[in-house]
C-alpha cells in the first residue's frame, strides 16, 4: 500500500469526519460521495461492524460502522449523520463500502511537513489502522488506512490474520 | 469504440474457425468421405490463412498454407481423409492456435515436425489411393419448387455446394419470373443453369440436391470429357452478378457484438427494472391518470426489453458440448478406451455467462466418466457389453431451469466402496443405511475420492467438491444416480439466467426477504397447534410427510412482535424440503440479483440482494443452505426416535 516516502514527500488531500466527537481523515482518493442517511437493511448473522446494506444509485453496498471497529460505544446518530461512500481494494478487488459518520466536516489538505508516521504507543486506536498522523488547526488527526481496516475485517470473518503493512517501516 | 484492434477481431474469428475445423475433423473420422466436412475444414483453413496474412500473422499464414494444401488434395479426391491425416491435422490446429494466442510459445521446430507428419500421412496413402477420375464437364439445369425458400431451402447454399465440387459457371434463368403484378416475392421463380467441371461422379452432384430432389426439376447431362470452359462474355457478366449475392445474403443475418456490451446492457436493464418498479409504486399512489398510463407503458416496455436482452444473451449449449468431443477423443486414446460421445439437445439455449462457467465443472464430470465410468474394452466384453462405451450429454429446458445430464454406460458407482470411504472419513455413522441419492451426495464432500490409484486424468481427491462448488455458485444443484454395471447419470439443474429471477417477497419482523420462486413448492398457514409446539423440534405435517421447519424470526434474531398468523413457505433443494416460517407473504417480485461484497462472504444464509420498488435493499435467501439446516433438524429427530 502506501509507503513511507510517498507519505512524507507529498501532502494529502483528505476528508475529515467525526466519530463520537473524534476527528479522523480519509484520503479523498477513496471517497466517492457523501449521502444523507438512507434506509438500512440489516444482514442477520453478519459481523456487527458491517451488518447493514444500503442502496447507492442502484448498487447494493455494505454499510460499515467504524465506531464498532475502533471499540467505541455505538450511540444514536445525530442530525448531522452522513454516509461516506468509499472504494477500497480488498484482496485485489475494488469494493464499494458505505461508512457511517456522525458528522462530515470538510475536505482539506494536510501539508507534507505536518505528516508523521504512526507512533507505536500512546494511541487510543490500533496503530495498524492508521496510515499516518497529520496536523490540522493545531490538533492531530489520524489518517485511516481504509484498505487495511477492511481487509482485516474480511479476514476476521474468515479467520485469517493478514501480514503487517505498516506505513512507517 | 472506433479504435477496435483489428488483430483482436482476427483472433476471435480464428478461434471460431479453429473450432469449426476441429468439429469437422472429428466428424470426418466417422464419415471419411463426406464432401461437406472436407469443404468446411478446407474453408476454415483457407480463411485462417488469408486473414492471417492480412493482419500480419505471417507465421500463421505460412504454416496454415501447408495444411491447406494438404486438405486441398483431400478435397480434390487425390488423398483420403485417413485417421492418421486427421490426427496430424488436429495437432496442426492446436499449433495454429498457439501461434495465434501465444506466438512466443509456439516453436518452429514443433511446427516443422507437424508438417513432416502431414507429409508422411499424405505419402503413406498416395500408393493406395485410386487415381482421381478425370475431370468431366456437366451441364445442369435446375428449378426449385415455388415454395422452396419458404420451406427453408437456400438456393445460394446449393450453388455454393456445387462450386465446392469444382469450377463452375452459374447463370440465372429469369425467364419464368412473372410480371410484377403477379409476382409473389417469397416464391422462388428463378432457375439456374450451371456448367460444372469436376472429377466427382454424377452421384456427388445429385447429392447436393438430396433434400429437395423430390419436388424439383433437375436436368443433368455430360457435356465433354475434358474441361474446355465455355465462357461467353454475357455469361461471365451474369456470373459476376450471381456470385456477388451469396456473401451479402449471408452477412445480414447476425452481427458480432463484444460480450462486455451485452453484460453492460443486462446491468442497465436491471437498473431499469428497479427504477420502473419504483415508478409503479409512485404511480399506484397517485391519482393522476396520465402518470398511471405512462407507468403501465414503461412497465410493459421494461419487461419486453428485459426478455429481449436476456434472449440476446442466450447461446445454444451445443457450443459448449462441441468442445468436449475433442476431450473425449483425446482422453479415450490416452486411456486405451473406446468411447462414443452422443450429444442431444444441443440447441437448448442458456445465458452465455452460465455457459462459460459450466465449462470447467463439465470437463471434470466428463473426465470422471471416461476415466472411472467407462471400462476398458476387454472388461466391457467380459461383462457382455459392446466394446465401445457411450457417454451421453443431454440438455433440456424444464420450466425455469435447464437440465444437463452427463451419463455413461460404464461400471456405475461402487456403493460399498463409497460407504466404506465415507465411514473412514467420518461422513457416515458406521452401519448407517443411506439412500442411493444421499450416499452419492457424499462423494461431493471436499477431499472425497475413491480412486485408489492416481491417474493423470482424475482421481486426485479433488474432484466432485470442486464441481459442486462451481454449480452452487451458479445457483444450480447436482443429482447423481447410478446402477451397478449399467452406468451413472449426473444431472445438473441450473437457472436460466444469473441476472434476474422471479422471487417471492416475504416479511420477517421489519425485514423483507426474497425467496427464489423456482425453489418454492407451496405456502401454507402455520396452525396455532403446530405453532405452539416446542421450538427445538419443529415439524409440519404436509399431507402425511413430516417436513422440518425453520422459524426465520429466530434464525434472524428478530425482536419485533410476531404476526398472529404465521405463514410457512415450503422450499425444496434436491429431494429435501424445508418450511420457512415468515410473518407475511407479500407477493411475487421481479428480482434483479446483486451479489454481496466480500465483507459478507461469511453469511451463508443469503445468496445475494436486490433492490425493491421503494429503493430499499432486500436479501435473497440461499435455499440450499436453509434446506441443509432443516435436514440437520430432521437427522436429529431420526436419531432421537
Amino acid at each position: 500500500m502506501t509507503n513511507m516516502t510517498s507519505v512524507n514527500d507529498r501532502s494529502l488531500v483528505v476528508l475529515i469526519l467525526e466519530l463520537q466527537g473524534e476527528s479522523f481523515a480519509i484520503e479523498t482518493r477513496h471517497v466517492h460521495e457523501i449521502l444523507d442517511p438512507v434506509p438500512i437493511t440489516a444482514v442477520p448473522g453478519a459481523d456487527h461492524a458491517v451488518d447493514g446494506l444500503i442502496n447507492v444509485r442502484g448498487r447494493v453496498v455494505p454499510l460499515a460502522d467504524l465506531r464498532l471497529i475502533f471499540g467505541m460505544p455505538p450511540e444514536d446518530e445525530g442530525r448531522d449523520a452522513r454516509i461516506v461512500v468509499i472504494e477500497v481494494e480488498i484482496d485485489g478487488d475494488a469494493t464499494t463500502i458505505g461508512i457511517r459518520a456522525d458528522k462530515v466536516n470538510e475536505v482539506t489538505e494536510l501539508a507534507a511537513s505536518s505528516l508523521e508516521s504512526t507512533p507505536r504507543i500512546g494511541l487510543r486506536w490500533e496503530p495498524e489502522f492508521i496510515t499516518c498522523i497529520g496536523k490540522r488547526n493545531g490538533t492531530f488527526v489520524a489518517v485511516l488506512d481504509m484498505g487495511r481496516i477492511f481487509s482485516r475485517l474480511v479476514n476476521r470473518t474468515q479467520g485469517i490474520t493478514p501480514a503487517s503493512t505498516s506505513c512507517a517501516a | 469504440m472506433s479504435g477496435t484492434d483489428p488483430t483482436l477481431i482476427y483472433r476471435q474469428e480464428a478461434a471460431e474457425l479453429l473450432e469449426q475445423l476441429e468439429q469437422a475433423l472429428l466428424d470426418l473420422e466417422h464419415a471419411p468421405g463426406d464432401a461437406d466436412l472436407i469443404n468446411t475444414a478446407f474453408r476454415a483453413l483457407h480463411t485462417i490463412k488469408g486473414s492471417g496474412a492480412m493482419f500480419g500473422f505471417d507465421a500463421v499464414a505460412a504454416f496454415t498454407h501447408h495444411v491447406e494444401t494438404a486438405f486441398d488434395r483431400v478435397r480434390k479426391g487425390e488423398v483420403a481423409a485417413s485417421t492418421s491425416l486427421i490426427a496430424v491435422t488436429l495437432a496442426a490446429k492446436d499449433h495454429i492456435r498457439r501461434q495465434i494466442e501465444q506466438p512466443d510459445s509456439a516453436s518452429e521446430a514443433e511446427g516443422a515436425a507437424i508438417l513432416d507428419g502431414l507429409q508422411a500421412a499424405l505419402v503413406a496413402q498416395s500408393d493406395s489411393t485410386p487415381v482421381p477420375a478425370a475431370a468431366v464437364t456437366w451441364r445442369l439445369r435446375f428449378r426449385l419448387p415455388l415454395d422452396a425458400v419458404a420451406m427453408g431451402t437456400n438456393p445460394l447454399l446449393l450453388l455454393d455446394e456445387l462450386r465446392a465440387l469444382g469450377p463452375c459457371i452459374v447463370v440465372a434463368d429469369t425467364s419464368a419470373i412473372p410480371p410484377i403484378e403477379g409476382l409473389d416475392p417469397t416464391a422462388c421463380h428463378v432457375g439456374w443453369e450451371v456448367t460444372l467441371t469436376t472429377g466427382q461422379p454424377r452421384s456427388a452432384i445429385e447429392q447436393v440436391f438430396l433434400f429437395v430432389l423430390d419436388d424439383m426439376q433437375l436436368d443433368l447431362e455430360q457435356v465433354a470429357g475434358h474441361a474446355s470452359e465455355p465462357r461467353p462474355a454475357a455469361v461471365a457478366a451474369a456470373v459476376a452478378s450471381v456470385r456477388a449475392e451469396p456473401s451479402s445474403a449471408r452477412t445480414t443475418g447476425s452481427i458480432r457484438v463484444p460480450a462486455e456490451r451485452l453484460d453492460d446492457l443486462m446491468d442497465q436493464v436491471g437498473e431499469l427494472v428497479i427504477a420502473q418498479s419504483r415508478l409503479k409504486q409512485i404511480a399506484g399512489a397517485s391519482r393522476d391518470i396520465q402518470v398511471k398510463a405512462i407507468s403501465e407503458d414503461i412497465e410493459r416496455l421494461a419487461l419486453e426489453l428485459r426478455d429481449t436482452t436476456m434472449g440476446a444473451r442466450l447461446v445454444p449449449i451445443g457450443q459448449l458440448f462441441g468442445r468436449f468431443r475433442r476431450l473425449v477423443h483425446d482422453l479415450s486414446r490416452e486411456l486405451g478406451k473406446e468411447v462414443a460421445l452422443v450429444l442431444s439437445g444441443e440447441d437448448t439455449e442458456l445465458d452465455k455467462t452460465l455457459i462459460e462457467r459450466l465449462a470447467d465443472p463439465m470437463i471434470h464430470l466428463i473426465r470422471n466418466a471416461v476415466d472411472h465410468g467407462v471400462e476398458l474394452p476387454g472388461q466391457r466384453e467380459t461383462a457382455g457389453k459392446p466394446r465401445q462405451g457411450r457417454i451421453a450429454l443431454a440438455a433440456s429446458h424444464l420450466g425455469h431451469e435447464v437440465l444437463i445430464t452427463i451419463s455413461d454406460d460404464g461400471a456405475g458407482l461402487d456403493r460399498a466402496r463409497i460407504q466404506q470411504r465415507a465411514e473412514e472419513q467420518g461422513l457416515l455413522v458406521p452401519g448407517a443405511k443411506p439412500t442411493d441419492s444421499e450416499l452419492f451426495q457424499l462423494i461431493m464432500q471436499p477431499g472425497f475420492s475413491t480412486a485408489s490409484e492416481v491417474t493423470s486424468v482424475s482421481g486426485r481427491g479433488v474432484g466432485m467438491d470442486v464441481v459442486r462448488r462451481a454449480i452452487d455458485s451458479l445457483r444450480g444443484n447436482i443429482d447423481i444416480a447410478s446402477q451397478p454395471g449399467q452406468g451413472s447419470q449426473i444431472t445438473l439443474r441450473l437457472p436460466l439466467t444469473l441476472a434476474i429471477i422471479d422471487g417471492l417477497l416475504v416479511r420477517v419482523g421489519d425485514g423483507r426477504y426474497v425467496i427464489p420462486l423456482s425453489a418454492i413448492e407451496e405456502c401454507v398457514e402455520l396452525s396455532a397447534n403446530e405453532d405452539g409446539r416446542s421450538r427445538g423440534h419443529s415439524f409440519l405435517n404436509i399431507r402425511g410427510s413430516l417436513v422440518p421447519f425453520i422459524r426465520l424470526r429466530e434464525a434472524f434474531d428478530t425482536r419485533t412482535q410476531p404476526d398472529p398468523f404465521q405463514k410457512v413457505v415450503i422450499v425444496s433443494s434436491g429431494e429435501q424440503r424445508v418450511g420457512l416460517v415468515v410473518d407475511q407473504v407479500i407477493g411475487d417480485h421481479q428480482t434483479v440479483i446483486k451479489s454481496l461484497s466480500k465483507l459478507h462472504a461469511d453469511v451463508a444464509a443469503f445468496s445475494g440482494a436486490t433492490i425493491l420498488g421503494d429503493g430499499t435493499v432486500a436479501l435473497i435467501l440461499e435455499v440450499a443452505h436453509l434446506v441443509e439446516q432443516g435436514k440437520q433438524h430432521d437427522d436429529t429427530r431420526q436419531a432421537a426416535e
